[in-house]
């Protein structure tokens, strides 16, 4: 078996996913924690769907790049409902379901109605579950991947102090001169951004667990902003390699996999928790 | 110049006015205490003063050299900081992000501030623990270290000491008064309890359905104050 990943190893495809991979799981646990300390886990989710709908547009209306069409698409979704958050708790879980349910049926119907290969469960199922999408990834759109995660990467240290003090008190924050709305903006895009990245790697509905897993371990054995955002980069990083490795070798589904390696590193960080607590 | 002045202030939500024609001013070193009822718009009140929440009507005027953005606040604790993991160093310098503008690091000025005004808060050995793994009293000085970094010149205060044993709020009733004291910043402070408001304040505003502003001795001549039992 370390003989056949070695050989899969020496395929530039491979080498691909795992650049790209490693990138997504980075740029997806830096904002994880904020999502998760603001309640906001499932804006991932709800986001996810609708770049799903997007993709489903893109290919019924045969674009050659769906990033063009779908990156604007959540980016914009992210906005609104940032925005509708703010307002009350209960008016922004509603808009997310809205718009995750009806992003998820709209983009079904269309590669229903409108079917680009004969295979349409196939083509549903792999924008769902991400089953192959991450193998066979084109150079170009490595790049393109490899840009917007840096671009993402460096945007979050340059407003890592901002994001920390808007996600602890925003109130505080805006009464004493800090521009939360701005920083919300850019904590929108910045999501929306890698929902769109992430979407190759492990499909649309899997998104949120690359989000909360790594975020929610950290949080269970570190206990300052800093220490937890720096564990659960590592710690995202180091899954979804694993997670990678493992599918290539025993032809497993990447996104599942990666999610499953996921869950397994959260069950061990809490045991070391409650152990350390004890 | 009067530190703050709020002049016939209408205040209320999507245009339901709760609290109508309130004027008054803060000068420097003043101690203010606003009490009422709950539900008289105390807390609409100080999100007016911090610029969060706009008036229905009226105007809110800051003097003395005060800027919008030198007020420093305490609120009242959010369920997010609850399980918020950031240690007491990180929170306490995020106090001074209000100067930062869109520079996105600290100076070395910025967290000898911070380190300062933990010490100044008897923070210092705690600087490096967990927010969420301390206690109320704790926390509450941690968030004033906060505030502290962000003004030097007026602190607002939410209910500072709901949810504390007496003796810590007697320490941080205490602390806050050492603060007007001897820093010379004037303390606006929300407040329940009409017994300490009475001991502490130098002025006291009462909103509700009668509107009381002055000096604390005059406060029980207004009919507003029932002591306890009377």
């Amino acid at each position: 078996m370390f003989a056949k990943l070695l050989l899969y190893l020496q395929y530039p495809f491979v080498q691909y996913a795992l650049i790209v991979g490693t990138l997504i799981a980075l740029c997806s646990s830096l904002l994880g924690v904020t999502l998760v300390l603001k309640r906001f886990s499932f804006i991932g989710d709800g986001l996810s769907h609708v770049a799903f709908g997007a993709m489903a547009a893109a290919s019924v209306l045969r674009l050659s790049d769906s990033m063009a069409l779908v990156l604007p698409v959540t980016v914009l979704c992210a906005v609104l409902l940032l925005r509708a958050g703010q307002n009350t708790r209960i008016q922004g879980d509603a808009s997310i379901a809205i718009l995750s349910v009806g992003a998820l049926a709209i983009g079904y119907l269309l590669m229903h109605l409108y079917p680009v290969s004969s295979n349409v469960s196939g083509d549903v199922c792999s924008t769902l579950f991400g089953s192959t999408s991450i193998l066979t990834l084109t150079r170009g759109e490595v790049w393109a991947c490899v840009i917007l995660s840096v671009l993402s990467i460096a945007a979050f240290a340059l407003f890592y102090h901002k994001i920390f003090a808007v996600t602890f008190d925003e109130s505080f924050a805006r009464a004493t001169g800090t521009d939360a709305r701005l920083y919300n903006l850019v904590i929108a895009v910045m999501i929306a951004v890698m929902i769109v990245l992430a979407m190759n790697l492990v499909g649309s509905l899997l998104i949120s667990a690359l989000v909360i897993f790594p975020a929610l371990s950290a949080m269970r054995l570190f206990r300052s902003f800093r220490a937890v955002t720096i564990c659960s980069a590592c710690l995202s990083v180091c899954c979804t390699l694993c997670g990678m490795l493992t599918a290539v070798a025993a032809s497993t589904p990447v996104g599942a996999t990666i999610v499953a390696v996921d869950m397994a590193a959260f069950a061990l960080f809490c045991a070391a928790g409650a152990l350390r607590d004890a | 110049m009067a530190q703050l002045t709020c002049q016939d202030l209408s205040l209320g939500y999507e245009g339901r006015e709760i609290l109508g024609h309130l004027s008054f001013s803060v000068q420097a070193g003043d101690y203010l205490c606003i009490v009422g009822e709950n539900g008289s718009g105390k807390t609409t009140l100080m999100k007016t003063i911090l610029g969060l929440h706009a008036p229905l009507r009226g105007q809110i005027i800051t003097g003395d050299g005060l800027k919008q953005n030198e007020i420093g606040y305490l609120p009242q604790q959010t369920p997010v900081q609850r399980d918020f993991p950031a240690s007491v160093r990180e929170i306490v310098l995020s106090g001074c992000q209000g100067r930062c503008g869109l520079r996105p690091f600290y100076t070395r000025a910025e967290k000898r501030l911070a380190a300062d005004n933990m010490e100044k808060l008897g923070l210092s050995p705690l600087a490096g623990r967990c927010y969420r793994e301390l206690s109320g009293g704790q926390q509450q000085r941690v968030l004033l270290a906060r505030a502290l970094c962000a003004t030097q010149k007026l602190l607002l205060l939410d209910e500072p000491v709901s949810g504390l044993d007496p003796k810590v709020t007697a320490e941080l009733y205490q602390l806050i008064a050492d603060l007007n004291a001897r820093d010379g910043i004037t303390v606006i402070m929300i407040s329940h309890d009409i017994s300490a408001a009475l001991r502490y304040a130098s002025h006291i505003l009462h909103i509700g359905d009668r509107v009381f502003f002055g000096a604390r001795d005059e406060y029980p001549k207004s009919g507003l104050f029932r002591p306890k039992g009377a």
